[in-house]
């Protein structure tokens, strides 16, 4: 479990979080809507200890992430963010290798590299691994980060399991590796046990794949829970100025604009 | 592996040639009189072992500082245009060296042998600081990487022109001292300079290599390399002490060799790849070795004078540099 407790923070005079307390349960999607500066993405640095905030405190299961190393926090927790340039030729299989570098030192394991592979043929990357990264289109980078970011966490640290933050991890890919993707990040997810935060844009792929949703809206939590009840009429036009018609069916909600 | 052997070729050959070639026999004797302690060496003998071995070492020793340098550097500002002399230590020697020779006789400053490299290093280190405290900012909030860069520029810029303006005001004798200085050479090689530059090439070359994998970490992004447990200060920190120890050192004894730095990450990077735990190694020895050829080239061109070694790295390294970039399968 992961949990924020009253989270602010400022910038000069510009407050972009104010007294945010959430919690995010083991194996299951937490997905954190609202509109551009509503302090989406701050709040995620923050929680992924990016950077710290200037009031309140996170906690990684019991422990406060003040008295977490970083490579320890490393081991049990990854993020994937969006557009990663890598500034020198590197093959896919060097870059997913990456994932593994919290728990050696030197050369890698045999499991360090078993767990690659492993990420490798889940997310097709086989006939990838020895391409330089830089030649890959936006959609293949992305699911590259992808098995990078599941290599680090592959392995169970904890009894309480692993933690993945998503930063907007969709922006690059075309619809059906949305779809793929999300579906790959669903399955993961009740593999493994892990605690997945993400940020996502499309309100109905929140809708279909969210377990529990927090909407904000300028810097404050609007509303958390449920899909159902958070999605509403009325929620969506408080956080985006936008009228909605929204339908729940078979577990998921979608919204028509 | 191959490059250990080519580079232990090319000692070979280093040390053999030059100015009056040396037969196997002679640098086997002399090699067995130097390891029995037997004084008793003839001209020929006392050449390979007191100017050509120390000098053949000396350019290995500086080749690695120079090209692993330049790895480091390109590393830790995720740029491949980088290179080792950019946070103004090259500069910066230079200039200590230029004070020494317009000044050094007017103030008395002297202390034997020991004074050119001494205030050498004392100029790159002054450089190098100078450009760190000034790239400091808690609150501009720049990226530091950016800035350092940029500093670095305006920095060497200043201490070029101070080089300048003294070998203006300098006697005629003087400004060619610095000119020979600012392009390098590894004439004054002894056994001295072969313990300390070694010493310090070694040091530095074990400190990076272990922090190779994080540097690695470092070219998918600052942000990436921390949520990959990497301290990213404590890294910068570090590998810049270590390149400025190691360029500091390295030119205080044999003045400003440029392109070896630049060229070699690239080299390396084009045949095995960017991970920094074989670019470092290998870098070292291909170091080594094109140091050594350009030396090798330097002696012999003009037989029996020399070339300034900074003349031969330039001429050779930026046509086969320019080749390799153009290439289209090196893509960065």
């Amino acid at each position: 479990m992961l949990r924020a407790e009253n989270i602010s923070f400022q910038i000069g005079k510009r407050i972009l979080l104010h007294d945010i307390s959430v919690d995010f349960s083991s194996g299951k999607i937490n997905l954190i809507l609202g509109a551009n500066g509503a302090g989406k993405s701050t709040l995620i640095k923050i929680l992924s200890g990016m950077i710290p905030p200037q009031s309140g405190n996170i906690f990684y299961g019991n422990q406060n992430i003040k008295q977490i190393k970083p490579y320890q926090l490393a081991q049990s927790r990854a993020v994937l963010s969006q557009n990663i340039d890598v500034s020198f030729p590197l093959t896919v299989w060097e870059v997913v290798l990456m994932g593994r570098y919290p728990f050696f030192r030197g050369a890698p394991s045999a499991k360090d590299k078993a767990v690659c592979e492993e990420t490798i043929t889940y997310f097709d990357l086989q006939e990838f691994r020895h391409r330089n990264y830089a030649t890959l289109s936006g959609g293949e980078k992305q699911r590259v980060h992808f098995a990078r970011v599941a290599a680090q966490i592959w392995l169970p640290q904890k009894q309480e399991g692993n933690y993945l933050l998503l930063d907007e991890p969709l922006t690059f890919l075309d619809v059906y590796y949305q779809f793929d993707f999300m579906n790959k990040l669903c399955d993961l997810v009740k593999m493994h046990g892990w605690t997945a935060v993400g940020v996502v844009h499309d309100l109905n792929l929140a809708g279909k794949y969210g377990d529990h949703i927090t909407l904000m809206y300028d810097g404050r939590i609007l509303t958390q829970g449920e899909k159902a009840s958070v999605l509403t009429k009325e929620n969506i036009y408080k956080a985006y100025g936008l009228y909605t018609e929204t339908v729940l069916e078979n577990n998921s909600v979608r919204l028509h604009f | 592996m191959v490059l250990f052997g080519v580079l232990i070729g090319t000692l070979f050959l280093t040390t053999r040639y030059g100015a009056i070639t040396l037969s196997l026999d002679e640098i086997s004797t002399s090699l067995h009189k130097w390891i029995s302690g037997n004084e008793f060496q003839n001209l020929n003998e006392r050449i390979f072992l007191n100017l050509r071995l120390p000098r053949a070492i000396l350019c290995v020793w500086v080749g690695a500082s120079l090209a692993v340098g330049g790895t480091l550097m390109q590393a830790l500002f995720r740029n491949p245009i980088v290179e080792p002399g950019l946070v103004g230590t090259s500069s910066g020697a230079a200039f200590g060296a230029a004070l020494y020779f317009v000044l050094g006789a007017t103030f008395h400053f002297n202390t034997g042998e020991w004074t050119l490299p001494l205030v050498a290093f004392l100029g790159g280190l002054t450089a190098t600081l100078l450009v760190f405290l000034l790239s400091q900012s808690k609150d501009t909030g720049k990226s530091s990487v950016v800035l350092l860069l940029l500093i670095g520029i305006a920095i060497n810029a200043v201490f070029i022109s101070g080089v300048g303006f003294l070998s203006y005001i300098a006697r005629d004798p003087q400004a060619r001292s610095i000119t020979f200085w600012s392009m390098g050479t590894l004439s004054g090689a002894n056994w001295h300079s072969v313990m300390i530059v070694g010493t310090s090439t070694i040091l530095c070359i074990l400190v990076a290599l272990r922090f190779a994998n994080q540097l690695n970490a470092l070219m998918l992004g600052e942000q990436e390399a921390i949520m990959l447990g990497v301290r990213i200060n404590r890294l910068k920190l570090i590998v810049l002490s270590v390149n400025v120890l190691m360029i500091a050192v390295a030119t205080a004894f044999v003045g400003v060799i440029s392109f070896v730095g630049l060229v070699v990450p690239h080299l390396l990077r084009m045949v095995c790849g960017s991970d920094n735990r074989h670019l470092i190694r290998n870098s070292a020895l291909l170091g080594g070795i094109l140091l050594s050829l350009a030396d090798l080239s330097a002696r012999m061109m003009v037989r029996p004078a020399e070339l300034p070694i900074g003349i031969v790295t330039a001429f050779v390294g930026v046509p086969i540099f320019i080749v390799l970039l153009r290439r289209k399968n090196y893509i960065f």
